[in-house]
C-alpha cells in the first residue's frame, strides 16, 4: 500500500556523524507468560524494532507514538539504563549502556511521570545533591541555578519540601535539576504530561529560549501535538517499534494522505456535488461536506464548485495534526492486520 | 565522589528528620514495648536467674538496647528497602538508574544518614526511660561508650547489607512482599529482638550466633555489658566486619546481574 512506500525511506534516513546516532536499533524483551498450571511459555516482544536516525547538534526533535510503541524504550536505551539487544547506538560519540556514567555528564533527562528531585526535603537541597553528583564547579554552579530560577519562577519554591509542589511547579523543578550541569542533550520524557495551560506555554517558553540560547540539543517525546507544533521542526512517529515518519510537521498532512473539507453553502437544497478532484462526503440541508487531498490546491476545487453551483457561502477545514496521526497509527493497524508489513 | 555521598547521607538524615510525629509515635510504641519485654524478662530472670550469662539488669538493659537499636538496625524492617523496592516495583528506579552514581553506594549513604538520625531520635529517649525506670546495667568503663557506637555503627552495616539483598531481589520478582516477610521473620527471631541469642539452646544457638543477625541487636549489647575483654571485642567486630563485606559483595554481585537483565517498568 502506498503507506508504507511513503515511509519507506524513513529508515534508511540515519547520517553517520550525527550528535544522537541510532543504526537499526533492537530492544527485544522476553516475556514469561502462564499456559497451563505449570507451564510457562516464552515470548518475545519487539519494543523497538530496527530504528535508525540521527539527530545533530542543536536540533530539537519531537518523537511521537501511541502509547506502547516503543518511544520511552528508545529513550532509556540512549540513557544507557537499557541495553540494545541489537544495532549500533551512539550519543556524542559514547555508546551510552556502556559508558553510562561518562554519558550521564553530558545529558539530561527528565522524565515527566517521574521525579529525581528529594520528596521530603526542600527543593534546593535536591539541587544541591545534583551539585555534588555531577561535580559542577561552584561558580557554573551558582549562575545555572540562578538562571534556572529566574526563567522557571522557582525563587518562591526553593524552601518548599518537594512533596507539598503542585505537579508544575514539580516538572519546573525537574526540568532545572536535569540542565545544572549545562548537558549537551536534554531527552524530556513527556515533559507536559498533566500540566494545565499555563504550566504547559511555561514549559515550552523555557526549552525553547534554552535551545536558541544555548544550543542544547532537545528530544522530545509527548502525546501532546501543540508541544511538538510550537517547538519542533522535526518530528519522528513511531509505531509498533518502527520508524514510520521523520521529517517536517507539515509533511505529515501529505505523508498521512489526510484530506481538507471544503464547506460548500448552497442556495437550496441540492443532490450530491460532483466536481473532479473532490468527493462528497455528506450533506445537511443545503450545506455540503467535499474532501480533497491535502496536497492538492483548494482553488480547481473550488471554482469547479461555484461554476457549477449557486454558491453562498465556503470554507476551508484543514485536518487537525491529530487526526493525520490517529489515522497514521489507524492504517498501520488495519496493514499489520491485513498481514502486509 | 565522597562528598556527594556525604550529601546522600546528609540528605537520608534530614529525610527521615522531617516526620516529626512519625518520629514521636515511634518513641511511644518502642517504650512502650520496652516495658512489656521488661516485666516479661523480670519475670524470667527471678525464675531462672543468670539466664544465659546474663544477670537481670544485664538482661534489661538488652531490652532497652534492642528497642533503642530497633529501627536503628532496621531489626524488623521499615528501612530504605522498602522505598528501593516500591522504586523497582514503580519503574523509579530508572531515576536511580542513569544518575552518574552508583546505586548501592548511594543507598548505603542514605541508609548511614537515616541510621544515624534514628539513634538519635528513636534510641536515645527509650533508654533514657528505661535507665530511669529500670535497674539496667550501665558500663562500667567510659571506653566502652565508643566501642558499643562502632558495634551499633557496624551492626547497622551488616542490617543494610542484608536489606539490600532482599530490595534487589524485587529487580526478579517485582514484588518483593515475599521475601520481605521472611527476612522480617529471620530478623526478628535471629537478631534476638524477642530472646537474647545467647539464651537459644544447643544447636539452634550455635547456628543463631554465627548468623549475620547476631550482629545487628546482640554483639552491640555484649559489647555494651562489657562480655568481651581484649581481644575478644576486637574478634566481635571482625565477626561484624565480614560478615558486612561479605553481604555488601553479594549485594555488589546482584546488583550487576540485575542491572545487566533490568526491565524498568512502566512507560
Amino acid at each position: 500500500m502506498t503507506f508504507s512506500g511513503a515511509f519507506g525511506e524513513a529508515g534508511s534516513g540515519a547520517l553517520s556523524g550525527s550528535f544522537i546516532e541510532l543504526e537499526n536499533v533492537e530492544k527485544v524483551f522476553s516475556v514469561r507468560r502462564k499456559a497451563g498450571l505449570v507451564r510457562r511459555e516464552k515470548s518475545e516482544v519487539r519494543a523497538v524494532d530496527g530504528i535508525s536516525f540521527g539527530v545533530e547538534r542543536g536540533e530539537m526533535v519531537g518523537y511521537i507514538g501511541p502509547n506502547g510503541a516503543g518511544k520511552s524504550t528508545t529513550i532509556k536505551m540512549l540513557t544507557g539504563i537499557l541495553t540494545p539487544s541489537g544495532g549500533r547506538l551512539r550519543v556524542a560519540g559514547i555508546d551510552p549502556s556502556r559508558e553510562r556514567t561518562r554519558l550521564a555528564q553530558r545529558i539530561g533527562v527528565v522524565f515527566g511521570q517521574r521525579t529525581t528531585l528529594w520528596w521530603d526535603l526542600p527543593l534546593k537541597d535536591s539541587y544541591r545533591l545534583m551539585h555534588r553528583m555531577y561535580r559542577i564547579p561552584d561558580d557554573r554552579f551558582a549562575a545555572n541555578l540562578a538562571r534556572c530560577v529566574e526563567l522557571l519562577e522557582l525563587g518562591e519554591l526553593l524552601d518548599v519540601p518537594v512533596r507539598q509542589l503542585s505537579l508544575g511547579q514539580r516538572m519546573r523543578g525537574d526540568i532545572a535539576a536535569a540542565l545544572l550541569h549545562d548537558p549537551d542533550v536534554l531527552y524530556l520524557d513527556e515533559p507536559t504530561i498533566g500540566l494545565d495551560v499555563v504550566s504547559k506555554a511555561r514549559v515550552r517558553e523555557f526549552l525553547r529560549e534554552l535551545n536558541a540560547t544555548r544550543g542544547t540539543t532537545v528530544l522530545l517525546t509527548t502525546h501532546d501535538l501543540t508541544d511538538i507544533e510550537q517547538l519542533c521542526k522535526r518530528v519522528m512517529v513511531i509505531d509498533h517499534g518502527r520508524l514510520m515518519y521523520d521529517g517536517a510537521l507539515g509533511g505529515l498532512h501529505e505523508a498521512g494522505e489526510s484530506e481538507r473539507l471544503l464547506v460548500v453553502d448552497l442556495e437550496r437544497e441540492l443532490p450530491p456535488i460532483e466536481v473532479a478532484g473532490a468527493r462528497f462526503v455528506r450533506a445537511e440541508g443545503p450545506r455540503q461536506w467535499l474532501a480533497f487531498p491535502s496536497s492538492a490546491s483548494a482553488a480547481p476545487v473550488v471554482a469547479a464548485v461555484a461554476a457549477a453551483y449557486p454558491l453562498v457561502d465556503l470554507s476551508v477545514r484543514e485536518p487537525d495534526i491529530e487526526a493525520v496521526i490517529a489515522k497514521m497509527y489507524g492504517e498501520r493497524e488495519l496493514g499489520a492486520r491485513a498481514g502486509s508489513p | 565522589m565522597l562528598r556527594l555521598y556525604m550529601t546522600v547521607a546528609a540528605g537520608g538524615f534530614r529525610r527521615h528528620a522531617t516526620y516529626r510525629m512519625a518520629t514521636a509515635a515511634g518513641v511511644f510504641t518502642n517504650t512502650v514495648f520496652g516495658f512489656i519485654l521488661s516485666y516479661t524478662y523480670i519475670a524470667l530472670w527471678d525464675e531462672r536467674p543468670h539466664l544465659g550469662g546474663y544477670d537481670q539488669a544485664d538482661a534489661l538493659a538488652y531490652v532497652w538496647i534492642g528497642q533503642a537499636l530497633l529501627a536503628t538496625c532496621a531489626l524488623m524492617g521499615g528501612g530504605f528497602q522498602e522505598e528501593v523496592m516500591e522504586r523497582i516495583r514503580t519503574g523509579d528506579i530508572a531515576v536511580d538508574l542513569y544518575r552518574p552514581a552508583d546505586l548501592q553506594t548511594w543507598w548505603f549513604s542514605d541508609n548511614l544518614g537515616r541510621s544515624a538520625f534514628h539513634l538519635l531520635g528513636r534510641g536515645v529517649v527509650p533508654m533514657t526511660v528505661g535507665a530511669i525506670a529500670f535497674d539496667i546495667t550501665l558500663p562500667s568503663r567510659p571506653s566502652t561508650w565508643p566501642a558499643f557506637l562502632l558495634a551499633v555503627a557496624l551492626g547497622s552495616i551488616v542490617s543494610f547489607s542484608i536489606w539490600y539483598l532482599v530490595a534487589m531481589s524485587a529487580f526478579w520478582l517485582l514484588d518483593g512482599q515475599g521475601v520481605a516477610q521472611v527476612a522480617w521473620l529471620g530478623g526478628l527471631f535471629f537478631s534476638g529482638m524477642l530472646l537474647p541469642l545467647n539464651v537459644f539452646p544447643g544447636a539452634l544457638g550455635e547456628v543463631a550466633r554465627v548468623l549475620p543477625w547476631a550482629s545487628m541487636l546482640q554483639v552491640p549489647a555484649d559489647v555494651y555489658l562489657e562480655k568481651y575483654e581484649g581481644w575478644g571485642l576486637l574478634g566481635a567486630f571482625a565477626f561484624q566486619g565480614c560478615w558486612a563485606v561479605v553481604l555488601l559483595a553479594a549485594g555488589r554481585v546482584a546488583q550487576t546481574l540485575a542491572t545487566r537483565k533490568v526491565v524498568v517498568q512502566g512507560g
